[in-house]
């Protein structure tokens, strides 16, 4: 069969009738794709930038910082005498406009007892006159405290200038800088057992809700449709219902004057009641039920597809019950189970409210610290490195869940 | 009552009744703390337990007072009215946008599809705290922290991924020779789209609205970093009642929207009816 030739002006034409439609096509995803970047990449972008910028040193000092650049720090010499003048007077206009304190915060960081000494020579300073100052300031400063002389403080110094800091993921991986600059671990490990005990709790969630939701999702699939739907609405009303609701019926479950403690009081299981509100196992439970619904409805979608005479046929050709299900039913149902699972898995382990909630504080994971740092402590740079380091964890599962599961695959209710 | 098939050992129906019981248990595991708050709701003492009164049904252990509370606290007023306020607006805009996009995103023309779905759907994945947290970094530099616009915004990013998901999903089955014969008989691009897309893929769009405003209805965390006092929603109100004083108004509230979820819930079951529908006439 031959094909009819097109002309020249034909495909022309074909062609700018593909582009004009791809054009029109990219013209209706703009809007949406313009409107998230604004919204919200670049609000996460700006979390990201928050986390390692840290300009209170530069803006402090800067004279000081400029001069410090030129300082060999290795050298094991101090910076000249001039640099040293200059900080002097810049640490009496930090004195007299209230500043110093500040400044020996952040510089107390780096080398812990700094701050006693930049207070206590701030105030020695600020009783100097400036011309005074201006002439002999180095001079005052070495005598006003030995620990001057000495190259740590001044190296902390110029590391705590620099605009872009990697502290705050030092502190949100539990490591420090000594004085001269090695990376070493911390004494006490704060936030890595946060991490840990956030991803062992979401796993917990996750195996709970495989273990409770599978035979559910079965028996569902493959009862008569009209009671498979009927049932369906037990498992969509609290997937559809608020997560507050669903949090305070916890509360009004688990207290110790709640529903269970009364129930199990009255049966004779316990004489006491038991302390369950404000406990991990509190947080677990609640964060189950409120999870099961992500993984019944995948699991539900895909036995629902899988035809039972593969079953069927694996029992007629002689295998028993438990190993043909094991071996033939079971590995039909993965793309549900991984799906849920990962569906799961991330959404628990960035869990907020729950855990703030009914988790007291052995409950607590890694959001509930990060709104901590954003609400309490103030130590906004901190939140934003725990916060951008559970995003690299999301985005990791994020990943490998489009890459098993393909993210368009997606399906809601 | 249970049919099982005739070829099932006694062994084996054993082991149905078996999961089928713990299927049972299950449901009631989901379904029961969501009913146990009704009763409570009503209870004329200001605890979050049952007292002996109402065990024994007793008319004075039940009381509509909670109820009364809502209507009687400025607060909760006001935290209603912005819910709704706030829920709308984040849904007409999430609607249309996401609409838009996702009929956009359909065309296989669209050059970086994949990349550009994960992109507009990681506002579903990325944990709400971080996205709380760089939006109040951001939306204060930009001054729209703690207004209204700021938490429309940022609600409306929220819903946009359920909408492109449920559009997406309403266009699988989309039969585009019905556009290009509407545009071939002279009908103009507006009116294509009006009269012959919209219609057709009317209840993906409407189950992704509910989608959104449910999300918006539901969100506390975005509330919390980024609403001041006057922008306080229904859930915001109940997070700090729950950690204040916890008073059985709380309750109250949490039975209305257990209300309004059944509503959405047929709502939507209705509407996947009705789209299941519409697909098997468009493949016939």
């Amino acid at each position: 069969m031959s094909i009819p030739e097109l002309s020249r002006d034909e495909i022309r034409e074909a062609n700018r009738n593909i582009r004009r439609k791809k054009i029109l096509a990219i013209l209706f995803v703009t809007p949406l794709l313009l409107f998230i970047f604004i919204t919200f990449v670049a609000p996460i972008a700006t979390m990201l930038y928050r986390s390692v910028y840290h300009p209170t040193v530069a803006e402090l000092i800067p004279d000081t910082l400029q001069q410090l650049d030129d300082w060999d720090a290795d050298s094991g010499e101090l910076p000249p005498p001039q640099t040293l003048t200059l900080f002097a007077v810049e640490l009496k206009r930090l004195a007299k406009e209230r500043l110093s304190g500040k400044l020996a915060e952040e510089i107390n960081r780096g080398l812990p007892g700094s701050s006693s000494l930049i207070k206590a020579t701030a105030r020695k300073l600020q009783r100097v006159d400036d011309a005074e100052l201006q002439s002999q300031g180095d001079q005052l400063l070495l005598a006003s405290h030995p620990k001057w002389s000495g190259v740590e403080v001044w190296q902390t110094i110029r590391r705590a200038g620099s605009i872009f800091t990697d502290d705050y993921y030092l502190t949100a991986l539990d490591l420090e800088r000594t004085p001269s600059g090695e990376i070493v671990q911390r004494d006490t490990q704060i936030y890595l057992k946060l991490y840990w005990k956030s991803l062992k709790i979401a796993f917990y969630i996750t195996v709970l809700t495989a273990i409770i939701g599978f035979p559910l999702a079965w028996y569902l699939a493959n009862a008569p449709s009209r009671i498979a739907n009927t049932l369906m609405i037990l498992v969509l009303l609290p997937f559809w219902t608020s997560l507050l609701v669903r949090t305070t019926a916890w509360i009004a479950l688990l207290q110790t004057n709640g529903v269970v403690n009364s129930v199990l009081q009255w049966l004779h299981v316990i004489n006491e009641p038991i302390e369950m509100l404000y406990t991990q196992f509190a947080t677990v439970i609640a964060m189950t039920h409120i999870l099961l619904p992500f993984m019944i409805l995948p699991l539900y979608s895909v036995m629902k597809g899988i035809d039972p005479s593969y079953y069927r046929a694996a029992l007629s050709l002689g295998a028993k019950p438990i190993p043909a299900f094991v071996r033939i039913y079971m590995p039909m149902t993965l793309p549900g189970l991984s799906a849920g699972a990962l569906l799961v898995f991330i959404i628990s382990i960035g869990y907020y409210i729950t855990p703030a909630l009914v988790g007291g504080t052995d409950g607590q994971m890694i959001s509930n610290i990060i709104a901590f740092h954003m609400q309490s402590s103030n130590n906004w740079e901190l939140a934003a490195a725990l916060g951008s380091l559970l995003l690299l964890l999301i985005t990791v599962l994020y990943w490998l869940y489009d890459r098993l599961v393909g993210i368009s695959n997606l399906k809601l209710g | 009552m249970a049919q099982y098939p005739r070829y099932y050992t006694p062994l084996q129906k054993l082991g149905a009744s078996g999961i089928k019981l713990f299927a049972w248990a299950v449901l009631l595991f989901l379904i029961l703390p969501i009913l146990v708050i009704i009763p409570l709701s009503f209870n004329s003492e200001p605890y979050f337990t049952f007292t002996e009164g109402m065990l024994a049904l007793d008319p004075e252990a039940y009381s509509l007072k909670w109820y009364h509370d809502i209507w009687m606290d400025g607060k909760w007023t006001l935290a209603i009215k912005n819910s709704f306020y706030v829920g709308i607006m984040a849904t007409l805009l999430a609607t249309v946008l996401g609409t838009v996009a996702a009929i956009g995103l359909s065309n296989p023309l669209v050059p970086f599809q994949r990349t550009i779905m994960a992109l507009l759907l990681s506002p579903m994945i990325v944990p709400l705290i971080i996205t709380a947290a760089g939006m109040f970094f951001f939306y204060t530099q930009l001054n729209i922290a703690g207004s209204y616009f700021g938490l429309i915004l940022a609600h409306a990013a929220l819903g946009t991924p359920f909408v492109v998901i449920t559009v997406n999903a309403a266009l699988a089955g989309f039969d585009y020779s019905l556009v290009r014969a509407s545009l071939g008989m002279g009908a103009k691009p507006v009116y294509t789209f009006f009269k012959v897309i919209m219609p057709l893929i009317r209840p993906g769009v409407i189950s992704g609205a509910l989608f959104a405003f449910v999300t918006s209805f539901d969100e506390v965390i975005v509330v919390l970093f980024l609403a001041g006092p006057e922008q306080r929603t229904i859930p915001r109100q109940m997070f700090s009642g729950l950690r204040e004083e916890i008073s059985p108004t709380i309750l109250a509230v949490a039975v209305l929207l257990v209300a309004i979820s059944a509503l959405l819930l047929l709502t939507m079951e209705y509407l996947r009816a009705r789209s299941e529908r519409i697909r098997m006439g468009s493949t016939v």
